[in-house]
């Protein structure tokens, strides 16, 4: 599949740390914390980040690293709920943890839209795949139902939907999951946001429709000029369509900055594991290289890094201090780490895998 | 459902063959003497083969027929569920004399029970964990260990023995379009309704707000708070359409069941309805009118069953025929 970077768009780059405070999207120190019987859960833990419009944002980890609460967190979904969410989130002048639930509400679907990872179960079972569409139009618009239909036909064939109009009235099981992802993104993008948060959007569906997929959120992300935050833990996804990147590990940002640089300049040892995982057309099933151990508990984060205890290199940064100390997000050329490691001392073992 | 109904029949006929109690002896009365039962016997028409009494019986269901010893024949007029034994009376009249108090029972604890078990499990399961949530729990787990009997004599205790609220039932109310109109209607029922709510409306909670609360962590209840619908919307509109489906089984059975007599209700209360009118018929060995009311308690409950199946097509599009 190809991929035209969307660069002609930006308008500055983004930047991670030290973000002037006017950006589309700034996110600093953003935390969230469940309470439960066991303790207090922390799944994300001082998220920094910005985004401009046009531009796309991958943030990546394993399973349990944090980046669903993140984007849920952003679109306000745990309001109402136990969970304590902390720091600054500003879009377009609002502070979007300290938004109240009503304002909040005034900003989804219109502002900030959302696709989810499994279209099944994401779209309501029991209503129309059109109704769901218009309804996500009518709540935003002042417009009649008969324009709310138009405005969904229209939307479903943009998103490459074939005879719209008959589909309009079909339900979601009748939809194939490439074709209910498509609808998917035609709700979340009927009001045009000019943010759209996809989380894991390509998990669900099979190979080929991935591709497709992700060149239609592309596509439409060009024409209106959205900022993209894609939440993976597919670095194949993250190479093809990203312009920036953010590896999440228990909740914390390990490195982040330009797709680029994370690919082939990478600073951190957690993010080497990830793409040293990667099983690659060369290699046989025996040779798949995990990172060994389990992601730590949220419960009782370890005091040093918390990578620290899964990190193969720890003993280089001498002093056992990636056990005692945990490192600070240092940020060189909008390319940021926090790793006790030196940049040399990163650049020898990256070469040397 | 018409196989349904004749295996239903057939059984209660053969079980009431197979009974101990001797319906001619009964219908003699006292001081018979056995050439006198032996009449009643034939006049009953019980002197036939089973089969030949079954087929009988079934032909009334579909047409007028002729009863009784031969030579004493009476017009059993359509539809014929043959005449009692104890009052010679039409069985169909019976039935229909009892039906209208059933009705007038059903309905009203019917919609008071969906009403506070569907309301309070739906505010359970939208305050979960709350102080609200644990009342309206506990408050369930008492109403479902209530038998009957208990609430029902209370009520009456309380509300007619002792604040004079409301009058004791009478016999003489049976519709709410009757002469003393719907809120003499409403006064002569509210008892038994609230004693059968307290009952029924405790499941309802129970599995109400288990339902919901399955619902509300569903992925198409976050689309919906994503695309920035009201919370009255997602609530109701996407939330309730989709965790209502066990509350409409359990409405369906329950009220083909209800329907069929609810027994002890009508004991208690004192309402002559199919319930009571069974009860008496089956001690005194009263075949025509017990088998029925038997048929006709299966015949509400297969048609619930059936409007279960349509309430369901209606709710859920996947289960709609293509």
């Amino acid at each position: 599949m190809t991929h035209t970077p969307l660069t002609q768009s930006l308008t500055r780059p983004a930047s991670f740390t030290g973000a002037t405070t006017d950006a589309f999207l700034d996110v600093r120190n953003l935390s969230v914390k469940f309470p439960t019987d066991d303790g207090l859960v922390s799944a994300v833990n001082g998220m920094d980040f910005a985004l401009e419009r046009g531009q796309t944002l991958g943030i990546v980890g394993e399973s349990g690293s944090g980046k669903s609460v993140t984007s849920q967190a952003l679109m306000g979904l745990l309001k109402g709920t136990s969970a304590q969410v902390t720091g600054q989130a500003m879009f377009q002048g609002k502070d979007l943890v300290s938004l109240p639930e009503s304002a909040m509400r005034q900003l989804r679907g219109r502002n900030i839209g959302m696709i989810f990872q499994d279209p099944l179960s994401a779209l309501h079972p029991f209503y129309t795949v059109g109704h769901q569409i218009a309804e996500a139009y009518l709540v935003h618009n002042k417009a009649s139902k008969k324009q709310a239909r138009a405005a969904a036909v229209d939307m479903l064939g943009r998103v490459g939907i074939p005879s719209p109009v008959q589909r309009f009235d079909e339900y979601p099981h009748h939809f194939s999951g490439g074709m209910r992802q498509r609808a998917m993104i035609a709700m979340a993008l009927i009001c045009e946001p000019e943010l759209l948060i996809a989380d894991e959007p390509t998990t669900a569906l099979d190979v080929t429709v991935q591709a497709q997929i992700l060149d239609l959120m592309s596509e439409l992300q060009q024409e209106t000029n959205s900022a993209l935050i894609l939440i993976t833990h597919d670095l194949g996804v993250v190479a093809e369509v990203c312009d920036d990147v953010l590896v999440m590990y228990g909740g914390q940002c390990v490195e982040s900055g330009p797709v680029d640089a994370i690919f082939y300049d990478t600073q951190h040892p957690y993010t080497l594991g990830l793409l040293n995982s990667m099983p690659t057309l060369n290699s046989s099933a025996s040779q798949l290289n995990p990172i060994p151990g389990q992601p730590p508990s949220l419960l009782d984060l370890p005091k040093g890094c918390i990578f620290s205890a899964r990190c193969q290199y720890a003993e280089l940064a001498g002093d056992s201090v990636c056990a005692k100390q945990r490192p600070e997000l240092t940020v060189e050329e909008g390319h940021g780490k926090r790793c006790h490691l030196s940049g040399p001392q990163l650049t020898t073992i990256r070469t040397s895998r | 459902m018409v196989l349904l109904l004749a295996a239903v029949s057939f059984i209660t006929f053969m079980l009431f063959q197979l009974g101990p109690s001797d319906p001619a002896a009964a219908a003699c009365g006292q001081e018979c003497t056995p050439e006198r039962v032996a009449e009643a016997r034939v006049a009953l028409g019980m002197d036939q083969p089973f089969f030949v009494q079954y087929i009988d019986y079934m032909r009334g269901l579909f047409s007028s027929r002729m009863i009784g010893a031969p030579g004493a024949q009476t017009l059993c007029e359509w539809p014929c569920l043959g005449k009692s034994f104890q009052t010679n009376e039409n069985v169909a009249d019976i039935i229909g004399r009892s039906l209208p108090y059933t009705f007038s029972m059903a309905i009203g604890a019917l919609v008071l029970w969906t009403i506070t078990g569907v309301g309070l499990g739906l505010l359970a399961a939208l305050r979960k964990g709350s102080p609200v949530d644990k009342f309206i729990v506990g408050a369930a787990s008492v109403g479902v260990s209530l038998p009957i009997p208990v609430t029902g004599l209370f009520l009456l205790l309380l509300f007619v023995n002792q604040l004079h609220l409301l009058p004791f039932t009478t016999n003489e109310i049976n519709s709410p379009f009757g002469p003393q109109g719907p809120g003499a209607w409403v006064a002569n029922y509210l008892l038994p309704w609230i004693a059968l709510a307290v009952l029924f409306s405790a499941s309802y909670i129970r599995v109400t707000r288990t339902n919901m609360i399955d619902t509300f962590g569903e992925d198409f209840i976050r689309t919906a708070r994503a695309k920035g619908l009201a919370p009255r919307t997602v609530t109701f509109k996407h939330g309730v359409r989709a965790g209502i489906t066990p509350v409409v089984t359990m409405l369906g059975m329950d009220i083909g069941l209800l329907l069929g007599g609810a027994v002890l209700t009508e004991q208690i209360f004192s309402v002559p309805g199919l319930g009571f009118t069974a009860v008496h018929a089956a001690i005194s060995g009263d075949l025509p009118v017990t088998m029925a009311i038997t048929m006709l308690a299966a015949f509400f409950v297969i048609v619930a069953n059936v409007l279960v199946d349509l309430a369901y097509a209606a709710i859920d599009p996947r289960v709609r025929l293509q």
